[in-house]
């Protein structure tokens, strides 16, 4: 079966600075993927490569059509989630204001209405702070609504982006809870994006690890986890 | 630009000024005795948004405000017409200077609203008051020439006058003036005030933190600048006969800066590029238009004809060239004022 | 000084019109508001747009035989399709440069606007139906229809508004668009589109408050001009991303310079908009983020 999202030869910049050489990943249906390496890998510019932030040479395949030059609002109607670094929130707008820009894309109003319960569900505090405004929250309660908002689109391919950064150890570790819960239960498909690597990979199937632009290591994470060398030399534990 | 070719630029542009009544009719000597009127009003906006930042879209009202000085002192007091443009270039000076204290605090898209408003707000001033005229405004002596080839005596030998027109005696005014006012802007902008000047425009912050007044150089530049307008002003009533609440309205302090961006700011060659543009622009936009309108009327679009008397098209037409000097503008306006100081909001 | 001789059935009329001509500037400040909300543009060229599409009107009553109720939903329409290609085709060039250049070319879209009005129209005044006619009499005090008729009308379109951002995927969509334009685009949404719309609803905006005030003050090239600045007057009051303060300060300006202008012997009909030009000085001063705004430090 052919991967839900592959990455062929990409290259893309900042103006003059290089910030991706060449990078080839895939991505396949119901798999978890994590994208890990130190800062300034390129793991960022990556995913904003994918979702059309970021213009780019190489072949980007999604789903079956080429979109190299799609831009980020198409992405979204094909299906892709991206939920940022820095987490992209509507900061003057409530909780429930912000879930229901999730479902901007949607055209089943009953589908989305299901959806909106479910994210409760997941986040039973949405429900009680929806009127909040959204800057009001906690991080690690922005990052929860950030995903939980994502999740709401249905999407095809849930991109994170360092979900972990700036939450407490036991927070990361229950959105992770919630991300393996809705690949194993619904196969969601999911690409994440992680400094904290130990945690990306007990929750990923496979990883790759980018070193200024390039992969430099791909495998299963089990492999990756066993692999000492690996380890030390890439992922810092 | 090197000195010698600018001198040698001056040097011709003053050649052409005197020579060009002696080649063309009279309809011209009068437009080009507005260029010079335009270019002394710019040479004052320059000063203040060109060299020290500060956007104006008030130069008219200070215009009018001078015209309106020329106005109550000729007709109601018995001036002789010429003598009130310094009084004119004062008392509107003065009023700049006072404007410069509120306008200390505002910059950016505040400071251009608060010109504007000005600009819409010295008309509705002038209407309110009788010595002013109401919205009749005051009626001005037809200008007369003082060389009518007249025959005086000179330590006891008679000399005769040559003839004048009134209109080519005014030409030569304006631009005496103008030419006078040009030397006096270079004074003006040179050495520290000219260098602190140009400091506030680049970064106020900055130039603060190396001791330059701002108070004391932004309500100068103001008041300076507000002086010129003045003048010109008070040689745009003579040139009227009139001086009413109309005379100068908002869309001319607009046609003034953008006469300033298409003429290129900072220069003063610029000023009086930008002053020809103001005028010309005025006069022939309805010929620049002739063919647009022909090919459009030959589609089978529902547009009458124009010609010099359509109101409307000369702002038409300036509007567009405004749009596509902006566009094609490597850095935007800021290349070309370089950084206009105060476009993030300020700090009370 | 003070007029002392002080009618209430006087008082009362000169509320309703203060009230009324409030209600003018408060749609045209809203209509700024908005703009800058949505596109961080200060748009200079609101009035003149506002001018040009009630002659619109003027040519539908008058050339075409439209009553006015149709006239004005028809101008509404067009009002909206002509300020979102206003900001489609020539704001969008200039969205990423400098603000500065971006005041310009709003500038110089208020001369082409003022420009092609005297041409199309020519300069002088023409008679612009009202409304609403008649008056009604309450307690011995007669008040025009067209007065109260000119606030219900600003108010009730207000209320649509608010209803429509408030409640409509559409209007959240253009809140978020304003707030975060790139998370807005990762959700799907054609910020353009978004911004376009913006400027559309702006250009309603200014069309209903053009509609109202022509009766009034006749229609002619240069009828918003002052009235703009009452509205910058008026959206600076609030802060100028604040939409209650400019309905709110549109309103108190219109009350209180038509009273002074009423009560104040020597302000009179013509120094009315210096006074507002006094309160606009005044409050750009003493509190640059406006009177309910937020305060806004200078980024070094």
């Amino acid at each position: 079966m052919a991967p839900l999202l592959e990455l062929r030869g990409v290259q893309a910049r900042y103006g003059p600075i290089v910030a991706l050489h060449d990078v080839s990943l895939t991505v396949g249906e119901g798999e978890v993927v994590a994208l890990l390496g130190a800062n300034g890998a390129g793991k960022t510019t990556t995913l904003r490569a994918i979702s059309g932030l970021v213009a780019k040479t190489g072949e980007v395949v999604y789903a079956g059509s080429d979109v190299r030059r799609a831009s980020p609002e198409r992405m979204a109607r094909l299906g892709l989630a991206h939920v940022p670094e820095g987490r992209g929130l509507f900061p003057e707008l409530t909780v429930w204001e912000n879930l229901r820009m999730g479902a901007y894309v949607r055209r089943d109003r009953g589908g989305v209405k299901a959806d909106l319960e479910r994210a409760v569900q997941h986040f039973p505090w949405i429900l009680e702070r929806r009127h909040q405004h959204a800057a009001t929250l906690s991080g690690g309660e922005q990052q929860m609504l950030a995903v939980a908002r994502a999740l709401v689109a249905r999407p095809k391919l849930l991109m994170l982006d360092e979900p972990s950064l700036g939450l407490a150890p036991l927070v990361t570790q229950e959105l992770f809870r919630v991300v393996h819960e809705l690949n194993e239960q619904e196969g969601l498909t999911v690409l994440v994006v992680e400094q904290n690597a130990q945690i990306a990979l007990t929750v990923s199937h496979r990883a790759y690890v980018l070193e200024v632009g390039r992969v430099a290591v791909e495998g299963s994470s089990a492999e990756l986890r066993e692999h000492e060398g690996v380890r030390r030399s890439y992922l810092g534990y | 630009m090197p000195i010698w070719l600018r001198v040698l630029g001056y040097a011709a542009l003053a050649a052409a000024v005197i020579a060009l009544p002696h080649f063309v009719g009279s309809f011209t000597i009068a437009e080009f005795t507005y260029v010079a009127v335009y270019a002394l009003a710019l040479f004052g906006l320059n000063i203040l948004t060109g060299i020290t930042g500060q956007i104006s879209l008030g130069q008219g009202a200070f215009m009018l405000i001078g015209a309106y000085t020329t106005g109550i002192l000729s007709a109601h007091h018995g001036w002789p017409q010429l003598l009130t443009v310094p009084a004119a270039a004062l008392v509107a000076g003065i009023a700049g200077f006072l404007f410069g204290f509120p306008a200390l605090r505002l910059a950016g898209v505040y400071l251009a609203l608060a010109t504007f408003a000005l600009a819409v707000i010295v008309p509705s001033i002038a209407t309110a008051f009788d010595f002013t005229g109401g919205s009749s405004g005051i009626l001005l002596a037809l200008p007369t020439s003082p060389f009518t080839g007249q025959r005086i005596h000179v330590l006891g030998v008679g000399v005769t006058m040559p003839t004048v027109g009134a209109d080519t005696w005014l030409y030569y005014v304006s631009w005496g003036i103008a030419a006078v006012g040009l030397v006096v802007a270079f004074w003006f902008v040179r050495g520290k005030r000219g260098r602190a000047l140009r400091a506030i425009m680049e970064n106020e912050l900055a130039a603060t933190a190396s001791g330059v007044s701002l108070s004391r150089y932004k309500t100068l530049a103001f008041g300076v600048s507000a002086a010129y307008a003045g003048a010109a002003g008070a040689l745009f009533g003579i040139l009227s006969f009139i001086v009413t609440p109309g005379l100068i309205p908002v869309t001319t302090s607009i046609l003034l800066l953008a006469g300033l961006v298409v003429g290129g700011a900072r220069s003063f060659l610029g000023a009086i590029i930008g002053a020809i543009f103001v005028e010309l622009i005025q006069v022939y936009s309805a010929d620049v238009l002739g063919p647009v309108v022909n090919a459009a009327q030959q589609v089978g679009l529902p547009i009458g004809d124009v010609d010099k008397a359509t109101p409307g098209v000369p702002s038409v037409v300036y509007g567009v060239i405004l749009l596509v000097v902006l566009f094609l503008m490597p850095r935007g306006a800021a290349g070309l004022f370089s950084r206009i100081a105060g476009l993030t909001r300020r700090v009370v | 000084m003070l007029t002392l001789a002080f009618s209430s059935s006087h008082f009362f009329q000169t509320v309703a019109f203060g009230l009324a001509i409030g209600a003018v500037y408060a749609s045209l400040a809203l209509a700024i508001v908005l703009i800058y909300r949505t596109t961080h543009v200060v748009n200079f060229a609101q009035g003149e747009m506002a001018t040009f599409t009630t002659y619109i009107a003027w040519t539908l009553t008058a050339n075409h035989g439209w009553s006015f109720w149709p006239a004005f939903f028809a101008t509404i329409a067009i009002a909206f399709v002509l300020g979102a290609a206003t900001e489609r085709v020539i704001i969008r060039p200039f969205e990423r440069g400098d603000p500065l250049t971006l005041i310009l070319v709003t500038i110089a879209l208020f001369v082409i606007f003022n420009g092609l009005i005297q041409w199309i129209w020519g300069p002088d005044q023409k008679f612009f139906p009202g409304a609403f006619s008649g008056t009604f009499t309450i307690r011995g005090v007669t008040i025009a229809h067209q007065d109260v008729g000119v606030v219900a009308v600003t108010l009730a379109t207000v209320v649509v508004l608010w209803l429509f951002f408030r409640f409509t995927k559409m209007g959240l969509a253009m809140r978020a668009a304003a707030i975060a334009p790139v998370a807005s685009r990762l959700m799907g949404v054609r910020v353009g589109w978004m911004y376009a719309a913006g400027w559309g609803f702006a250009a309603s905006l200014g069309a209903v408050s053009g509609m109202m005030v022509a009766p009034v003050v006749q229609l002619n090239p240069s009828m918003m001009q002052s009235i703009l600045v009452y509205s910058f007057a008026a959206a600076v009051f609030g802060g100028i991303e604040s939409p209650l303060g400019a309905v709110v300060g549109g309103l108190a300006l219109g009350l209180l310079t038509t009273l002074l202008g009423a009560y104040v012997s020597w302000i009179g009909v013509d120094l009315q908009l210096p006074v507002a030009f006094t309160v606009l000085i005044a409050v750009l001063l003493i509190r640059p983020a406006g009177l309910l705004g937020r305060h806004v430090v200078k980024r070094v």
